[in-house]
């Protein structure tokens, strides 16, 4: 069972939760960059969060599928088909044998995550599917996909959703539920995009104008802005006095400020350390949304205090507890 | 601010996933040694929730998943519950008792093809190239910290005579195995990476393996020693015939 890559897409790397465990040998904890919808494309199809995922970025694959299968596409909006047919996003999708799913160029958001049921069959290393493109390890061969790729997918999903199953019977090419999940799309519609940050242990080092101006100007994500980090263009924010720092660690989300005063907020692949006065740090659950911006958007921050970012953090678990539960119900049907 | 044998520490939230323990703010040796100890203490007995132990010149950076640390006290946001964890576990640590990491041999051919700054960084300080040489290759350097890229370690106790600022422009390709000099710091690119330090030599040795159980040759607090061998010595070390 596989995926026959027909055309690969201008980014198509294989991703999972990340590579714990290995920050102190200078490896990346990498893996997805919007967290909230590769989790959500999972459970959809039944898998475990943490299974491996394809990551889908602004222009899509054209994939075919070898055998049956489940899958969940979430995330930023594609217009995927299959055989022409418009595949609906947030909900589970039976794919028949031979049928073709073309990921088209990004509308809304610039990820798409495309979870099969029984994840993506390739080797673990050091404990993660992710694929690391500067080391050349992890995922698929260490890289992102190419035409004539055949990516071999996990056992998994046999007997979920026995309804679409029967229209697939039929001779249907795809199936799906009138249901779907709710997803993160309506923040994307807007044009304003308000992303939190907890203010840093730096945030005393930056001058008072620009203390005031990080929360109050809006910043442009500028073209150079990867899955290593988003650069920011508008206002440079100047520290109180030039400031040598010590290397320490980075996280995902960490806004670090080089001394041309651009601010760079650390993503997914970021280094596993940093020598920049970092300004603050995004709350975790704004990361999949800041992920979904693509270059060329503007972003606003607003302060929040850790307290409230680590409430969200809990909250925002058990409501995928309860979607879990909910969807478990469902694929009886 | 909290004391105990190891002396002051301070606990800081790095956002809403990371607790960083700042054991000081020099590069000194004395702070190295209680990072050292602090991070080993912890990766040998790291409290519920913590992903990844992070040390760097004079912090340990705890990595953790909120939903996993132990919260003991209703109403703890799961920050405050690890800084207790943390605190309670620091008190009883002695960093006296830590040994000293041990000490690892790398060869390296200098200069030629595989140094190609050898000779303008020798010119920079006045120094002939086989001075740079002797003084690159005299002292037994520290693993300061782990970063930049996989297996890329950070080395301390450079001879002052040879720091040097980096390149204004960076490569945007330096080969795996290259020496190099960076400031007042040496390092060996275990990947072909971009980099901006001078490039003064080449070793045959593989830092970094994605498929072993420590991936890293080197890791923080391990001593480095590097010995010169010449192009043909290079040449068999690089076949895999055995040093030494």
């Amino acid at each position: 069972m596989a995926l026959r890559v027909h055309r690969a897409g201008i980014l198509t790397t294989v991703q999972d939760l990340g590579r714990y465990g290995y920050q102190r040998f200078g490896v990346p904890g990498g893996g997805v960059m919007d967290e909230y919808s590769h989790r959500l494309a999972n459970l959809l199809v039944g898998n475990p969060e943490h299974e491996a995922t394809l990551e889908i970025t602004l222009a899509g694959p054209r994939l075919e599928f070898t055998e049956d299968a489940l899958i969940g596409v979430c995330g930023g909006d594609f217009a995927p088909t299959i055989d022409g047919g418009k595949v609906p996003a947030a909900r589970p999708v039976l794919v028949a044998q031979g049928s073709v799913l073309d990921f088209g160029t990004c509308r809304l958001g610039c990820r798409a995550y495309l979870a099969v049921a029984g994840g993506f069959d390739v080797p673990r290393v050091m404990g993660s599917k992710s694929t690391y493109l500067r080391g050349g390890f992890g995922g698929f061969e260490g890289r992102s996909l190419r035409r004539g790729d055949l990516l071999a997918i996990g056992q998994g999903g046999a007997g979920l959703y026995p309804g679409l199953r029967a229209e697939l019977e039929q001779g249907a090419p795809f199936a799906y539920p009138r249901w779907s999940v709710n997803a993160n799309s309506a923040f994307l519609a807007h044009d304003h995009h308000r992303i939190h940050f907890i203010p840093g242990r730096h945030w005393d080092l930056f001058s008072e104008d620009s203390q005031q101006q990080f929360g109050a100007v809006q910043f442009r994500i500028a073209p150079d802005s990867d899955r290593m980090g988003y650069r920011l263009e508008g206002t440079a924010m100047t520290l109180k006095q030039p400031t040598e720092i010590l290397p320490e660690a980075v996280t995902f989300g960490t806004i670090q400020v080089p001394p041309d005063g651009r601010p760079i907020v650390l993503m997914a692949n970021r280094q596993t350390t940093g020598g920049y006065p970092r300004i603050g740090e995004v709350a975790t659950v704004d990361l999949p949304l800041l992920a979904q911006l693509p270059p060329g958007d503007t972003v606003q921050f607003e302060p929040m205090t850790l307290e409230d970012s680590q409430r969200l953090y809990l909250n925002r678990d058990r409501d995928l507890g309860i979607m879990r539960e909910a969807l478990q119900m469902r694929m009886k049907l | 601010m909290a004391e105990s044998r190891l002396g002051a520490f301070t606990l800081a939230p790095l956002g809403d996933c990371v607790l960083l323990i700042e054991l000081g703010n020099d590069a000194s040796e004395s702070t190295a040694q209680r990072v050292h100890a602090v991070a080993e203490h912890l990766l040998e007995q790291s409290p519920a929730g913590v992903k990844d132990v992070v040390p760097a010149v004079c912090t340990v950076a705890l990595h953790y998943d909120p939903l996993l640390v132990e919260q003991p006290r209703e109403g703890d946001t799961p920050y405050e519950a690890l800084k207790q964890q943390v605190t309670e576990r620091l008190a009883s640590l002695d960093p006296t008792r830590q040994a000293a990491g041990p000490e690892v041999e790398i060869p390296v051919c200098y200069g030629g093809t595989f140094g190609e700054d050898l000779a303008a960084l020798a010119e920079a300080h006045g120094l002939s190239v086989d001075e740079v040489i002797a003084l690159h290759g005299a002292p037994v350097y520290r693993v300061q910290m782990l970063g930049f890229a996989p297996g890329f370690a950070y080395l301390a106790g450079l001879d002052p005579r040879l720091s040097t600022p980096r390149r204004s422009t960076p490569r945007s390709r330096v080969p795996g195995g290259s020496v190099a000099i960076g400031g007042e710091l040496t390092a060996v690119y275990p990947l072909d990476l971009p980099g901006g330090w001078h490039l003064i030599g080449r070793s045959p040795v593989r830092f970094f393996d994605p498929t072993a159980e420590r991936p890293s040759l080197l890791v923080a607090g391990d001593r480095v020693r590097f010995v010169r061998v010449s192009v043909d010595e290079y040449a068999a070390l690089d076949k895999g015939v055995p040093w030494r």
